[in-house]
């Protein structure tokens, strides 16, 4: 496959970025896409220029690291996928790809397509734990029976890897399905429900500190979701955090 | 951070609001149409809402209240959003994954607000002016002709319709999404987003079908 590649190049987080144009070819269709990056860079180094900067880890949709936004869509084209999982078979031949960082306040870039994502581990200190005596005698989870249908769905809200995709991908930069799925997965087991009050109250207020945008229910965030995080935990946050107002 | 200064209370103020707004909306429609049948109905249901001290100096001002409400921190949250991202994409696929109304909510709700701009203009300061400045004397039975009247003017009425197609647009997405901003989603959701399609299609066009009825059978 023959490429065309516009890439958003940007030196460091002060630096005025622009749009860089470079052409690849022989990309075989099993490549991942990071793959394909990591061509792109060892082509870069041969002839002297700056490698493209961008995040990724354990490559196999695990780790949340991955974060571009490829063509107009977080993670690119596929579903339920984040861009390490997502393979150039996905592009045809001759195919121009545009590849920008996720764009957000909150995500400022740090180089090219690296963004600093430190708001979410933020969020996540600001309450989204269960704090536990670990003397020794913590009881185990196992004893606690718990419904299966409010542990399935926990899990599910557990799912999410906090890659950044719905920030991404919302036009209003809302974080608000993280948010959701970080407060649901507690909220529906009991252990998390002795800090329910505070752990909503803090992590939105944390939230909206950090400069995210609102939610306008458009579901952009679902259907881009790398997990496949429903928005059914926005409405139960929405909940959790009208109650615990209510409550003080 | 108190409930109405975070992002999740204003969301629930936009809600409210709305679905507020959706009530008196239906209950407008339902004194309209009865315009379409019957000249005294629609006369005297006007009279008495235009008369009633609860209707006027209660329900009034909320529905103003209601009004300014909704679209003051629909601005207010646009902004912020807008904030949000303050450095746009050069590509960005929003049809890929929403669709167009719940993207531009802002857009069909600066027409609807335009609208009403217009409405009020043509409907509620004349009546204002007839009742509370001038002081006339009560005619029970000149709403129909004063209604009838505005609609004479081709210009009139296609801007009136042009409006409700962007305010069908508007609470298309809008009413089910009010659902999700109080924190309804459930077994239900699926029924309610059905209602709310059938009601943003059927309302708006009754609206057009009243506007035209007039101007089609007015001369």
């Amino acid at each position: 496959m023959d490429l065309t590649l516009k890439i958003w190049r940007q030196a460091n987080a002060d630096a005025k970025g622009k749009i860089e144009t470079y052409q690849m070819s022989e990309v075989s269709p099993d490549m991942s896409f990071l793959e394909m990056m990591d061509v792109l860079n060892e082509e870069l180094i041969e002839k002297g220029i700056d490698p493209v900067a961008f995040d990724h880890d354990c490559r196999e949709g695990i780790c949340g690291m991955c974060s571009m936004f490829i063509n107009g869509e977080a993670h690119g084209p596929d579903r339920l996928v984040t861009t390490c999982q997502l393979h150039m078979r996905k592009f045809a031949d001759g195919d121009t790809i545009t590849i920008e960082p996720f764009r957000a306040q909150a995500f400022p870039v740090i180089k090219d397509l690296t963004v600093d994502r430190s708001s979410f581990d933020r969020i996540q200190q600001a309450g989204g734990f269960v704090s536990v005596n670990t003397s020794g005698n913590t009881q185990d989870a196992n004893a606690i029976p718990i419904e299966k249908h409010d542990a399935d769905k926990a899990f599910d809200a557990a799912a999410c890897i906090g890659c950044g995709a719905c920030v991404a991908t919302c036009k209003n930069a809302s974080a608000m399905l993280f948010v959701s799925a970080k407060v649901s997965q507690y909220a529906l087991l009991p252990q998390g429900k002795v800090e329910a009050t505070d752990r909503v109250l803090n992590m939105v207020n944390q939230m909206d500190e950090e400069g995210f945008g609102n939610c306008t229910n458009t579901g952009a965030c679902e259907v881009e979701c790398p997990k496949g995080i429903s928005l059914e935990n926005i409405a139960r946050m929405n909940r959790e955090y009208l109650y615990a107002s209510l409550k003080g | 951070m108190t409930l109405i200064a975070s992002s999740i209370g204003k969301k629930l103020i936009m809600a409210l609001s709305g679905l507020f707004l959706i009530i008196f909306l239906t209950q407008h429609f339902a004194i309209n149409i009865t315009s379409v049948f019957s000249e005294s109905i629609f006369n005297e249901i006007s009279h008495f809402m235009g008369n009633n001290p609860l209707v006027q100096f209660v329900f009034q001002p909320i529905l103003i209240l209601g009004v300014l409400l909704h679209f003051t921190m629909g601005f207010v949250l646009e902004l912020q959003n807008w904030k949000s991202r303050a450095v746009k994409y050069k590509s960005y696929k929003g049809v890929a994954n929403a669709p167009w109304v719940s993207r531009n909510m802002i857009l069909s709700g600066i027409v609807v607000l335009s609208f009403l701009g217009l409405h009020l203009y043509d409907f509620w300061i004349p009546e204002m002016d007839y009742k509370y400045l001038e002081v006339l004397p009560l005619n029970p039975d000149r709403y129909f002709e004063e209604l009838v009247h505005k609609f004479e003017s081709p210009i009139r009425v296609g801007i009136y319709v042009l409006s409700f197609i962007f305010l069908a647009l508007h609470l298309y997405h809008g009413f089910a999404s009010s659902f999700q901003s109080v924190g309804f989603n459930n077994k239900y959701s699926k029924a309610i987003k059905s209602f709310a399609v059938v009601f943003s299609v059927v309302v708006p066009i009754g609206f057009v079908f009243i506007a035209l009825f007039h101007h089609l059978t007015a001369f």
